[in-house]
């Protein structure tokens, strides 16, 4: 039996390499797109642009300015000085954000104690204004501290101090980065096997080899295994990528991420063969590749956590194999889990694989048209 | 259709007659497959909805009723009034835990996002010094979450202190406060900026996958070498392609706006006209691209390949559609304005939430248009009338 696995397996790759293009499409852009997206997929800020409105004459505005152009955060593009000048500014996206410094701001601040700064926002991006409102507040918040020491007011009567585990410097790139191995894990898998069984349809070789020796448990392994070393292989390139180019640490174990690895693969195999052996051509092949693909990647919390979802949106996460496989690299790479802690995420991956193999075997033999 | 019309008149004077019909043929041809095989149709008309529907609620950034572990080792009535703060806030879902060592362990697993932690000398320090420390430990693995938890719980803790302040008569002067104003998304929903986004991520889509197949297809099944023979020109061929797909890809964008505003109630404060031309400047450079892979690719194999490989991801990662280029590295940034739909985010944002901008919507439209030609122009000059 292996020896005629090994013969189809054989065959699989020669489809699959022999065509220089298809070769290229395999290797290359995945490589690419790791290094692209890398740097692309971050939430973190840096060089907010921002412009100055300051109709203060006094020293505090201009005290409280130098805090702005000081941060690593913001980047001052403008000083206006007309109202009028605010809106072309935010509308065009020249800069996110206006800090507006008010004629009395010194004196209410001399003589009540308190001032206000108005500071308006573009929220057209949502997360990045309130990303960007985060950082006024602590500049506000350091100006007020230093603001109170020297006039002698009293201290508030807590004081937060905030450390965050795992990630201490709170980088966007720890959090995608792994998840870019998932990502293009399962679209290298995809590609090896969403169109192939379409395509041997398309071509009617798929009757010449249903009616060779071969039982659909050697076509399904056969059309399983040359997906599954091609996914090891990117898989493995991909996470020395992350560790060695992008300095992503890797607490966990090996083992513990290649059970990860592996299982993820075999459910996706699955979930490919079994799209693949559904279609009657390429064309429908390309399009169930794509109903998958898409939701599998938005649904998985690569982006967007899924504690953030709707209820019956995180039920439909449930049968997404990559939701797993996102815990389960974040886990080990970040937090070093212990293998044991990530067994709730190893079963359904192993039955979503199972199940999709076990139909697309069957869908060997039953669909013909 | 009104692309067609205005079609006509660029194919000549001499035989315009025949031109027309022979492009009526072909127009008609790529229909009745269309209809054979659904999965155009579905391509189309279904996928955008639920595309759309998934994603728009699916995606989102807004962190709502974040599990925090609450340690107190010697609870008072000055404990009590801190962790109430966090109590009645839709962002907080308190979870009271006896000890430091079952909090870690509830951090660990992922049961809860953060840890609350008063010490035993909370209320002492506070009469001492006036000043008690409370430690927050956050997971930081997702520093967005996280980022957005830290300043929820600063809102808090400033919350917090006014209603202190004000219980003891004493009202709270804070030297400089800041009044903010959001402009365009005042409640700043994830969901207003998302949705307008995914409509170009969902065209993308669209555009490639219905095109990605057909020339390949053709040749693949040797009836290319059919329309060979025949008197249209390869110019014909190429546009008999595009009509049908564009107005598929119409029908899909008009479902997906009418999901956006009728479903999502995002508002639309720009032009529906500006919307709609920009749209289907961004649908001909998808449509282009499209037919530019099948007819490079030449099998469809290879063609569904590349199209998987160059539409999706691109699009969701680098049109700024979920994440800011402005905070990209400056080659990633060069990089971004090959992917049109960066240009059709940016309008639609500006045209759903902000309105007709005009310096958004001509630049980012102009290079819809160049991108439009150039894919097109590439598709052509790729194409020619002859056997390899």
């Amino acid at each position: 039996m292996w020896q005629r696995v090994a013969a189809l397996i054989v065959k699989e790759f020669l489809a699959l390499l022999k065509d220089p293009k298809s070769r290229f499409v395999i290797v290359i852009p995945p490589m690419i797109q790791l290094l692209v997206f890398g740097y692309a997929a971050t939430f973190d800020l840096n060089d907010i642009p921002y412009a100055v409105y300051n109709e203060d004459p006094g020293a505090e505005g201009r005290e409280l300015l130098a805090g702005f152009r000081l941060s690593p955060h913001f980047r001052e593009i403008a000083h206006l000085s007309h109202d009028a000048d605010i809106a072309p500014l935010i509308d065009k996206r020249e800069v996110l954000l206006v800090v507006h410094i008010g004629p009395r701001f010194s004196r209410d601040l001399a003589t009540a104690q308190s001032a206000s700064v108005q500071v308006i926002v573009d929220g057209r991006n949502s997360n990045t204004a309130l990303l960007a409102l985060g950082y006024v507040r602590s500049i506000v918040h350091r100006f007020n501290d230093q603001w109170a020491a020297r006039h002698g007011q009293p201290k508030p009567p807590a004081q937060l101090e905030m450390r965050a585990w795992f990630n201490p410097n709170l980088e966007s790139r720890w959090f995608i980065v792994p998840g870019i191995v998932a990502l293009l894990t399962l679209v290298v898998t995809m590609l090896v096997t969403a169109l192939s069984v379409a395509r041997e349809r398309e071509q009617g070789t798929f009757d010449q080899l249903l009616v060779t020796p071969f039982r659909p448990a050697e076509i399904l392994l056969g059309k399983a295994l040359p997906g599954f070393i091609i996914g090891i292989g990117e898989a493995t390139v991909i996470v020395l990528l992350a560790i060695f180019w992008f300095k992503v640490p890797l607490w966990g174990s090996l083992l513990t991420l290649y059970t990860g690895i592996t299982l993820f693969l075999v459910s996706a195999i699955g979930v490919g063969l079994m799209i693949s052996s559904l279609a009657v051509t390429q064309q429908q092949g390309l399009l169930g590749a794509f109903f998958f693909l898409v939701p599998a990647i938005i649904l998985s919390g690569f982006a967007t956590p899924i504690a953030n979802m709707p209820s019956f949106i995180q039920k439909i996460t449930l049968v997404n194999p990559m939701r797993y496989f996102m815990e389960i690299l974040r886990g080990v790479f970040l937090e070093g889990m212990p293998f044991l802690m990530l067994v709730d995420q190893f079963w359904p991956m192993a039955v979503i694989g199972g199940v999709n193999l076990t139909l697309a075997g069957w869908l060997f033999r039953r669909r013909l048209y | 259709m009104k692309r067609q019309e205005g079609s006509k008149g660029t194919l000549g004077e001499p035989s315009r007659g025949g031109r027309l019909m022979r492009l009526r043929g072909l127009v008609r041809k790529e229909f009745l497959q269309i209809l054979r095989d659904p999965s155009s149709i579905a391509i189309a008309f279904v996928m955008p909805v639920v595309l759309l529907l998934l994603f728009g609620y699916g995606l989102s950034l807004d962190a709502e009723h974040v599990p925090l572990a609450v340690v107190v080792e010697e609870p008072s009535a000055e404990t009590a009034s801190f962790i109430g703060s966090f109590q009645h806030s839709r962002y907080f879902e308190p979870v009271p835990l006896s000890n430091m060592r079952q909090a870690e362990q509830a951090l660990r697993e992922h049961r809860v996002k953060g840890i609350i932690y008063l010490r035993e000398n909370f209320a002492h320090q506070r009469r001492s010094i006036g000043a008690a420390p409370v430690q927050i430990l956050l997971n930081g693995v997702d520093a967005n979450t996280a980022r957005l938890v830290q300043g929820y719980v600063n809102g808090a803790w400033e919350k917090w202190l006014e209603l202190e302040a004000r219980s003891n008569g004493v009202p709270l002067t804070i030297p400089v406060q800041v009044s903010e104003r959001v402009w365009f998304n005042s409640e700043l929903r994830s969901q207003d900026y998302l949705v307008p986004g995914l409509i170009a991520v969902i065209m993308t889509l669209i555009g490639a996958l219905l095109t990605a197949m057909v020339m390949a297809r053709e040749w693949e099944r040797g009836t290319m070498e059919a329309l060979l023979v025949t008197p249209v020109a390869i110019q014909e061929v190429l546009l008999g392609k595009l009509v049908p797909y564009f107005v598929l890809g119409m029908g899909g964008l008009i479902l997906s706006v009418g999901t956006a505003v009728g479903l999502f109630a995002i508002p639309l404060r720009g032009s529906v006209v500006v919307l709609f031309a920009a749209s289907s400047l961004f649908l001909l450079a998808a449509l282009g691209m499209g037919l530019l892979i099948s007819i490079v690719a030449k099998n469809q194999f290879v063609a569904g390949q590349i199209a998987i490989i160059v539409t999706f991801l691109p699009a969701f990662i680098l049109s700024g559609f979920i994440f800011d280029i402005g905070s990209m590295p400056w080659p990633i940034q060069m990089i971004t304005h090959l992917i049109p739909a960066r240009y059709l985010v940016a309008i639609l944002q500006t045209v759903f939430l902000a309105g007709n901008v005009p310096s958004v919507i001509w630049p980012n439209g102009a290079a819809l248009l160049l991108m439009a030609i150039l894919f097109l122009s590439l598709g052509r000059w790729k194409s020619h009338k002859r056997l390899e």
